[in-house]
């Protein structure tokens, strides 16, 4: 079958994309029906020869491209957030559209045209900056993860990666060092903090200290090489590597320089966790060094002999050091290989090449990073803190392998 | 200039440990400078520019606003505009309790907030929920008055303004601590 010139291929081509993701031998049947020289070929085809590829002309060219009709990784919301489905992905970029989402109110609709970041307070020029603005400062492009620091649950055996920890998600950022305004804006000395503000309907806010500005922070237009999404902060964000993510403002609109902390409701009595003794701990910042076995796990079926258990490890205090895996529930640990490039404050992916004898057995992970901070177990930390979960949870996760290949989370 | 840039950053640095916060790491240099030249890029903002946003507040009671309000019209308005959320007296719900005296509860105002202008503060920037930023300053005068009067943190009738509201002393403030940790192989 063939599309000869001028033998209105538009009429094909329109067909075949709205169609084909109904899939395989429908499309297929309803291209034959609707293309030139229709009746001919279909007293040609024979139903084999519809499934076989070989035997009709593929789609062309388009302007956006699609998942195969046969993968449908999603993520998994809820009323406030939304999660990544980490055992269904390979290395550690997140294809934009299932980066985790965390919102206070929802997600704005905000043209770009008419959205104004203001940066004002203990500066000795306030400015008004537009994403235009944004572009034409020098631009630094760079690959790290974004956490929410809620990212801990439990209490199934049937609970995947993304139900355990699908709220983080790795990206390339491209966008400008927040010093490079800072130098615009003269940012007086006695200026300690500054209030990030975005422009949703919960008018997000957090206090930040200036020295992360100084340090690594970044306004981000862009995510995996094209405009940052809404569900991501559209038209840019405040990006604060390694830092709990709701502190990096999504539909930034306002800087303001302070010389102390706002203690903001979202800093106070929402993103803080109890410690021991009643206290309760505030402005924890970085996110703890965690990992995941990604596979094996829940909802996976297994066999035995080889299997490459695989991960992902991150710290938000520095790189990757060293990850170990233990195939006996903890009482020996081997290491890792890692897959480099290992980058600071980067999911980083980890493998592990193990023979299983098919017989039960519990496989864990746990990554130590360059501060020399290891992965606690569930209970060192709940020995550690005085409770069973709260933010900045992150222990050390563990897969029961079944004789029958099933793969559960071990609530250990 | 780089001169006046390592000063500004030294300074900061020297502030930032002085005041009792965090001891903050040394800039990387890999990414914490994109360039040193000043670009003078988009325009200056002007007051107008910057009031129609500028409404945060901070415990010392830095932007508290003109006006004032008291429980007695807080609890007409939170039957109006916060019950349907948040239960009649603020503990039945459905969203988030905010009234209690219990420390073994879970989190409302009264036992977990460390401070009470954060309480004017959120509500004026987010609530109500569905309809954000509608509240007048003496609305949202009047319902922080009525939480913490719930909450028995001020006495029945105090009139909240901005004098009064940061010299409310919350209860939980005495359990807060600043994150110490640094990295290093000890959990806590």
């Amino acid at each position: 079958m063939k599309v000869l010139p001028g033998e209105k291929p538009t009429l094909l081509h329109t067909k075949v994309s709205r169609r084909k993701l109904l899939g395989g031998a429908a499309a297929a049947a309803i291209v034959l029906v609707e293309a030139p020289f229709a009746s001919a070929v279909q007293m040609a085809v024979t139903q084999a020869e519809l499934t076989d590829p070989t035997k009709i002309p593929g789609v062309p060219p388009g302007q956006v491209g699609t998942r195969s009709a046969f993968e449908k990784p999603v993520k998994k919301p809820s009323d406030i957030s939304s999660r990544t489905p980490l055992q269904d992905l390979f290395g550690t970029i997140t294809p934009s559209d299932l980066h985790f989402e965390r919102n206070h109110n929802g997600v704005p609709a905000i043209d770009p045209a008419k959205h104004e970041l203001v940066i004002h307070g203990m500066v000795e020029k306030p400015i008004v900056l537009t994403l235009a603005d944004l572009k034409r400062f020098p631009s630094v492009t760079r690959i790290c993860f974004l956490e929410c620091s809620g990212n801990f649950r439990s209490g199934s055996e049937k609970l995947s990666p993304q139900d355990i920890c699908g709220l983080t998600s790795q990206s390339e950022w491209t966008g400008v060092m927040l010093s490079t305004i800072f130098r615009q804006v003269g940012v007086d000395p006695k200026a300690t903090w500054f209030l990030a503000e975005g422009s949703d309907a919960a008018v997000m806010t957090r206090s930040i200290p200036v020295q992360k500005g100084w340090d690594d922070a970044m306004i981000v237009y862009a995510q995996n090489g094209e405009a940052i999404r809404p569900e991501q902060g559209y038209p840019f964000r405040l990006f604060l590597p390694g830092y709990e993510g709701n502190m990096s403002i999504k539909w930034l609109r306002r800087i303001e320089f302070s010389d102390a902390p706002y203690l903001t409701r979202e800093e106070t009595s929402k993103y803080t966790e109890p410690v021991k003794d009643g206290k309760i701990r505030y402005f924890s910042f970085d996110i703890d060094a965690r990992s995941i076995i990604t596979f094996p796990a829940y909802p996976a079926q297994v066999q035995k002999g080889w299997i490459e258990i695989r991960g992902i490890a991150w710290s938000g205090r520095g790189k990757v050091q060293r990850v170990e895996i233990s195939t006996d529930a903890g009482k020996s640990w081997h290491s890792a290989s890692l897959n480099g490039p290992v980058l600071d404050k980067a999911h980083t992916g980890f493998r592990y090449l193990w023979q299983w004898n098919g017989r039960e057995t519990e496989i864990q992970s746990r990554v130590t990073d360059e501060t020399g901070y290891r992965q606690p177990t569930y209970q060192e930390l709940v020995t550690a803190r005085g409770s069973k979960g709260g933010y900045h949870f992150n222990p050390i996760t563990g897969w029961i392998l079944k004789p029958d290949g099933r793969v559960l989370l071990s609530n250990g | 200039m780089m001169k006046t840039i390592f000063k500004i950053t030294t300074s900061v640095l020297l502030l930032s440990w002085a005041s009792g916060f965090r001891s903050f790491p040394k800039p990387s240099p890999a990414w914490g400078i994109a360039s040193d030249t000043i670009f003078n890029l988009g325009r200056p903002a002007t007051p107008a520019d910057i009031n129609r946003w500028d409404i945060d507040v901070r415990p010392d009671g830095k932007g508290l606003p003109k006006g004032s309000g008291m429980a007695r019209k807080g609890k007409t308005i939170f039957a109006q505009k916060c019950a349907a959320c948040h239960g009649v007296t603020g503990v039945e719900g459905p969203n988030d309790k905010l009234v209690s005296t219990d420390s073994s509860q879970v989190k409302a105002i009264g036992n977990y907030w460390p401070y009470a202008t954060t309480v004017f503060d959120y509500i004026r920037r987010a609530m109500p929920f569905n309809q954000p930023g509608t509240l007048t300053d003496e609305e949202v005068y009047s319902l922080t008055a009525f939480l913490l009067e719930a909450n028995q943190v001020i006495k029945p009738g105090t009139e909240l303004n901005a004098q009064t509201l940061p010299a409310v002393r919350m209860p939980a403030l005495k359990k807060y601590i600043l994150d110490d940790r640094t990295g290093g192989p000890i959990i806590r």
